[in-house]
């Protein structure tokens, strides 16, 4: 045998080169193509996406939940019994707690009486997002407060940074608590937090939140605060609206008609 | 090289006993006992060509999610210019309807678990 200590790992690495390169597989979907990409012509665009409640409306019609019950079926949203457990994208609180600083005697009763509708704010300065380590929440270009789960690891730093109480974490494996899972919709698992998304999987195919559609009322107008023709707008410049703890600095972008 | 007469008869036992379990599948000729898997009934093609899907898929899934999700971009042109729209239950799932005789299959064999399934939801399988 002449294979000296050279000559054998020479050989050696030939072999483990060789080896490599055999094994090395084709890219592919780099996500970039020689032309735009192209995007679902139908998907709705805005700039500043907002939702407005019409308080006004919704005291009409106590003990409707046509929005509460749409968006937990479509979003698979497990109704947990214990409170300590309970997922909300979209709820009802009373007045004094939904605004606290708002809280008032001899308010005008009909105004603090009824229920008000909440769901995430998708502020425009989320502190939601400043906080996330894993940027697992980000504030999209046109407003909406994202969360991608994939990413989720479950710290709950965003739910101690959001003031509105608008996320909620898994703490245990929601998919018993579900009476009848949406296929086409993930569920969440154990340890992940979520939230509303104002529907981003809808806009993507050219339909509005499903709240706002499922309103029997029309209580709920959602559009983009950036076109001054948009029906949001007009209702704001109509009507004298409230937002959530705007001293915060967030700014809400889900306003309330009193 | 020193003591060769020692050292190459033990290098020759040493991968005798390692590769064991390869030589005795191979001698109850069940070495090439791949997975069966049951394609879609009534789909010619997947979105890119078999040998790829079948190395890359994984890559490709993980692309979709990023893009789909974080960039809101969700149309795929794969490499025949046709378009896709990126989502594993929309996509992949619409024909790929049962998992336990696709999926399941070939990630049983390579002892992966893929927890794609934590949370998207499997189709029923079967029908259609």
């Amino acid at each position: 045998m002449s294979l000296d200590r050279r000559g054998f790992f020479k050989l050696a690495g030939l072999i483990a080169a060789g080896t490599a390169g055999a094994t090395a597989l084709p890219a592919i979907d780099q996500g970039h193509q020689a032309g735009p990409e192209p995007v679902p012509s139908h998907a709705l665009h805005g700039k500043r996406w907002a939702m407005v409640v019409d308080l006004a409306v919704c005291r009409q019609h106590p003990g409707c939940h046509a929005c509460i019950d749409a968006c937990n079926t479509a979003h698979n949203i497990p109704q947990i019994p214990d409170p300590r457990h309970e997922i909300k994208w979209i709820w009802e609180e009373p007045f004094d707690n939904a605004f606290p600083s708002k809280k008032t005697p001899f308010i005008k009763p009909e105004l603090a009486a009824g229920p008000v509708l909440l769901l995430c704010n998708h502020c425009d300065n989320p502190p939601c997002v400043r906080v996330c380590p894993t940027q697992a929440t980000w504030k999209r270009e046109d407003g909406v407060v994202m969360m991608d789960w994939h990413r989720c690891i479950g710290c709950r730093y965003c739910m101690a940074a959001c003031p509105y109480g608008s996320r909620s974490f898994n703490w245990v494996d929601p998919r018993p608590y579900i009476t009848h899972i949406n296929p086409d919709f993930p569920t969440r698992e154990r340890g992940v937090v979520e939230k509303c998304d104002l529907c981003q999987e809808r806009l993507a195919i050219g339909k509005p939140p499903l709240c706002v559609e499922a309103c029997p009322y029309q209580a709920l107008t959602f559009g983009d605060l950036a076109d001054e023709h948009a029906p949001v707008r007009k209702l704001l410049d109509e009507r004298i609206s409230i937002r959530r703890k705007p001293s915060l600095g967030t700014e809400p972008q889900v306003y309330y008609l009193v | 090289m020193y003591d060769a007469g020692k050292i190459v008869p033990g290098l020759v036992l040493f991968l005798a006993v390692v590769t064991f379990p390869f030589w005795l599948n191979v001698a109850n000729g069940t070495s090439s006992a791949a997975p069966k898997l049951e394609l879609p009934k009534g789909y010619t093609r997947c979105v890119e060509a078999t040998p790829v899907m079948r190395a890359t898929h994984m890559e490709l899934l993980n692309r979709w999610r990023d893009l789909a999700v974080r960039h809101a971009n969700r149309v795929f042109t794969n490499s025949n210019g046709q378009r896709y729209v990126r989502s594993l239950t929309g996509t992949c799932l619409g024909c790929h309807r049962d998992k336990k005789q696709f999926c399941d299959r070939c990630h049983g064999y390579m002892g992966v678990t893929p927890y794609c399934w934590n949370c998207h939801v499997a189709p029923k399988g079967g029908a259609q």
